[in-house]
């Protein structure tokens, strides 16, 4: 439980700090072929998490450039490790930062970033003094909604971390062992904990903010 | 009057006019064509919705970018697609008031106000922000949120929160439309002060014909994209070149015409209203024979007789009939047809002496310069 609450805040935390930028980016500078990179990011939504986590594996493994040069680096591959499971996690959780963060920032007034620009604001003094202020409900949502998907996640997990107690086994893994060992009451308690939690989280979400399932926020 | 002594004791330098000369794409119809000095001091702009007011102040805060032109003020330049020059606005210097006001809502009006002064320490900047609140009799207003606030007051903060980084130009977009008569006045009162102070130009967008006479020194009509008019308000208002500021300045009469023959002797020309077989004595004015004009009467300028007026100095005399007569809550509305349709607007007594009634048979006199020539669009 401590590896699972650990992977999500560890994935939480670094979401915010790429998933903002991203979502300032395609809120405020969209080009003629920004709906290619919404669709990328969105796919994790839609994608059976065995693709991703297929592609992942392939991605981390000895075969690939990247797998190649972090073993070079650390001396061990990517798959297989807490660091892999963060990574894919990332990925894999990504939509769930992104959408509500831009969501809010497209539902800011323009005037007001323009009138923040006219009082003399470059764009970064009016993104955390303007922006980010006003989209409070919107990031508490995206920051609630990836922890509580980084939580939860089971097939990609598997697929690019294993199952090895301590390292990468996961709550949802473990409920997984304890079905297939026959051990119910063991995985009644464990699911009905990840039950629980992910209802507060959801009710958190929806309790302050009402609007983040509605897709992207400019179709 | 006040607008006066502003004018006469201002000599507005040359190094911090506007200068502003863009071509911007309004519309798939319109294009913004503007090519115009701002001198400090107020300027009035005028136009109905979609005439690219608003685009214009946006190409001068660096909001829009034009597709061409260049945008200088006094020696510095701020945007000139020649020169690949374009100032983001952040670094332009500009005052900008938004119609909607754009106060920000998270932030106490206080802080609103000290968010242009980032440079400066936080305690100065909180001092110097709580005194121009002050000076625009909101001070006791500085800890509370704009949504606590009424419109006018709101209206105050904006207007402070724009003044406060001390700009090179201010553009303020229907900066009082909403509020009441005196709130207006009170606000306009605390404009003026502070523009006797900071010679700086203030380009100023209004419908409202008492904000201009009472603020402006200059005029600037535009419509659809260009800019058809500008001048001292009294002259754009009182010889309107075109049918918008006709509109502005009420003219309730306006017809389509030909010259039918010049005077130049007499300083005169006649010209056919396309409606009917009338012809009207006008100042001669551009334009040659057998051109299309618009002309337009005040209906206030009429003169109604019952009997055939001798000896008179006015060169237009009509005969028609009374068709309608309508009891206004200032002036009584009398439509005569004399051919053509003209409105005439008399008063209550004059009705009565003359004994008017419809179907009564009058004379209409127009003083060749209450015809006002407009331009034919």
């Amino acid at each position: 439980m401590l590896l699972t609450v650990r992977l999500a805040t560890v994935v939480t935390v670094l979401l915010l700090f790429i998933a903002l930028p991203v979502a300032y980016w395609l809120t405020f500078h969209r080009k003629r072929w920004t709906f290619l990179v919404e669709s990328l990011v969105a796919l994790p939504l839609v994608l059976p998490p065995t693709v991703l986590g297929f592609y992942a594996l392939i991605a981390m493994g000895p075969l690939s450039p990247i797998g190649r040069w972090y073993q070079a680096l650390t001396g061990h591959t990517l798959a297989f490790t807490f660091e892999g499971l963060v990574i894919g996690s990332l990925i894999y959780s990504f939509p769930f930062a992104v959408q509500p963060f831009a969501a809010s920032f497209a539902a800011i007034d323009p005037k007001l970033l323009a009138a923040s620009a006219t009082l003399g604001a470059n764009r970064f003094r009016t993104f955390y003094s303007v922006i980010i202020p006003l989209s409070i409900p919107g990031i508490i949502a995206g920051v609630a909604l990836s922890f509580a998907h980084t939580l939860g996640e089971f097939g990609l997990v598997l697929m690019i971390g294993g199952n090895i107690p301590g390292v990468t086994q996961t709550v949802s893994v473990l409920i997984y062992d304890q079905v297939q060992a026959l051990e119910y009451g063991a995985a009644n308690q464990t699911a009905l904990i990840l039950l629980i939690i992910s209802f507060v989280i959801l009710s958190i979400v929806y309790g302050t903010n009402r609007r983040i399932w509605t897709g992207w926020p400019w179709k | 009057m006040e607008v006066k002594t502003v004018n006469a004791a201002t000599t507005p330098s040359a190094s911090c006019a506007l200068v502003v000369s863009v071509v911007a794409p309004l519309s798939a119809d319109f294009t913004l064509r503007a090519d115009v000095t701002l001198s400090p001091g107020i300027t009035i702009l005028f136009g109905a919705s979609g005439a690219g007011k608003s685009t214009l102040l946006d190409c001068i805060a660096g909001l829009v970018k034009p597709a061409e032109g260049k945008i200088a003020v006094g020696e510095q330049v701020l945007f000139d697609s020649a020169r690949g020059i374009n100032v983001p606005t952040h670094a332009r210097r500009a005052g900008y008031l938004f119609q909607t006001l754009a106060l920000f809502p998270h932030l106490s009006a206080l802080r609103n106000v000290a968010y242009g002064l980032a440079p400066i320490s936080k305690h100065d900047r909180h001092q110097r922000a709580a005194a121009l609140l002050e000076s625009f009799h909101v001070g006791h207003l500085a800890n509370k949120r704009p949504h606590e606030i009424s419109g006018g007051e709101r209206q105050r903060v904006a207007l402070a929160r724009a003044l406060v980084t001390d700009p090179d130009f201010l553009l303020l977009d229907e900066p009082l439309s909403g509020l009441d008569a005196s709130t207006k006045s009170r606000i306009l009162d605390d404009l003026r002060a502070w523009n006797r102070q900071h010679q700086i130009p203030i380009v100023y967008v209004t419908h409202d014909r008492e904000e201009v006479t009472a603020l402006g020194e200059r005029v600037v009509v535009l419509e659809k994209g260009e800019i058809i008019a500008q001048g001292q308000p009294l002259e754009v208002l009182h010889a309107p070149a075109t049918e918008t500021v006709a509109q502005l300045a009420g003219f309730e009469n306006i017809f389509d015409v030909t010259v039918e023959s010049l005077h130049p002797a007499q300083g005169s020309m006649t010209c056919r209203l396309a409606q009917g077989t009338v012809t009207l004595e006008t100042p001669l004015s551009r334009g040659g024979e057998g051109d299309h004009l618009r002309l337009g009467v005040r209906a206030g300028d009429i003169l109604v007789a019952t009997e055939h007026p001798r000896n008179i100095s006015a060169r237009n005399i009509l005969q028609g009939v009374v068709t309608l007569i309508e009891h206004g809550s200032r002036f009584v509305i009398l439509r005569v047809n004399c051919g053509a349709q003209f409105e005439v607007h008399l008063t209550r007594g004059a009705v009565e002496s003359l004994g008017l009634r419809e179907q009564l048979s009058v004379w209409l006199l127009i003083k060749t310069h209450s015809c006002h020539l407009l331009e034919r669009w």
